[in-house]
């Protein structure tokens, strides 16, 4: 155990936090300010990575392990699935955007203010007060050593059990609409074209008949 | 000893204000979906230091359930915004503003 501590915390948790914190910080900057979107879809995964490892530091491991899993894993996947199916990975210039001064100095200055709002209040010290409901702890220690995915997984499938269910029903919503959405619709255009092609299709099927039948009578004689 | 709650309470405001900007400048539908995302992660970032700073398992549930949502409003949009470049390539969010086929 070493002396000496940092803020209240270890030495290792401090450093850990600030390796984190650069990290998450550079890959949202890189979200912004790339010209390419395949940069910033790489660029989110390095945040996500980043707040997966403040969960770990925080004892979430199982939502750690979810973040990687769901997020980098799937989420930033069909990032690129579509940037990749649209074709839009090219380079975008960033400069010649249509926005005015105006509303450049704008959309700085709103953010802003909500930063310096956000952290006036978390400079009121003891604002985050109020019980803890009685769905269980959140560290392992203070609820008898139990691991993490043990407390989720019961407070999940005792107390959340509805909005658990309602989830998988926003699951299948999900799934239609992505299907719906995504389905060709018939066109007028897309028929013609089809129609060409099964004509073409079957001149050629017609062919290939013809000289089958033409081979077979030449094998006969 | 981890580190007082109110270091991630303040990195998660920046990161919420990164994302919010990037949201207003770009206009680059994709980027500003993730500069959405960018959001929702320094909103599940706040609520799990508040799961620790209160102690309850409550606030990581809760990011349980972001996280659903957040993949199916990824799927649903990746819809339409792959509908709306098939119907126009190179579509940004100022030539949608019309809201007309």
């Amino acid at each position: 155990m070493l002396a000496f501590s940092v803020f209240g915390a270890t030495p290792v948790d401090f450093l850990t936090f600030v390796i984190a914190a650069a990290i998450v910080l550079a890959g949202a900057f890189g979200v912004v300010f790339s010209r390419n979107p395949v940069h910033s879809a790489l660029s989110l995964v390095m945040t996500l990575f980043g707040v997966a490892v403040l969960f770990v530091e925080q004892h979430a491991d199982f939502l750690a392990a979810v973040q990687v899993i769901v997020y980098a894993g799937a989420i930033v996947v069909l990032f690129l699935f579509v940037i990749m199916l649209l074709g839009v990975d090219r380079e975008e210039n960033v400069d010649v955007e249509p926005l005015g001064p105006v509303q450049r100095w704008a959309g700085l200055l709103i953010p802003l203010v909500g930063l310096f709002l956000l952290l006036f209040l978390a400079g009121v010290r003891d604002w985050a007060t109020g019980t803890p409901s009685a769905r269980g702890a959140a560290s392992g220690s203070a609820a008898g050593g139990a691991p993490n995915v043990d407390l989720l997984g019961r407070s999940l499938f005792t107390g959340f059990l509805l909005p658990f269910e309602v989830t998988a029903v926003l699951l299948v919503i999900a799934v239609v609409g992505a299907v719906v959405l995504a389905r060709r619709p018939p066109r007028a255009e897309q028929a013609e074209m089809l129609a060409e092609q099964r004509a073409l299709d079957e001149q050629l099927a017609k062919e290939r008949d013809a000289e089958l039948v033409a081979e077979h009578l030449e094998g006969r004689s | 000893m981890s580190l007082g709650g109110e270091w991630y309470l303040i990195l998660a405001a920046i990161l919420f204000t990164i994302g919010a900007f990037g949201l207003l400048v770009r206009r680059n539908i994709l980027v500003m979906f993730m500069c959405v995302e960018l959001m929702l992660n320094a909103v599940n970032l706040s609520f799990v230091t508040f799961a620790r700073m209160l102690n309850d398992i409550g606030g990581q549930v809760v990011v349980f359930f972001v996280l659903v949502v957040a993949a199916a409003e990824v799927v649903v949009g990746l819809g339409i915004i792959v509908a709306i470049f098939r119907r126009r390539a190179g579509a940004t969010a100022d030539d949608l503003h019309i809201l007309k086929g």
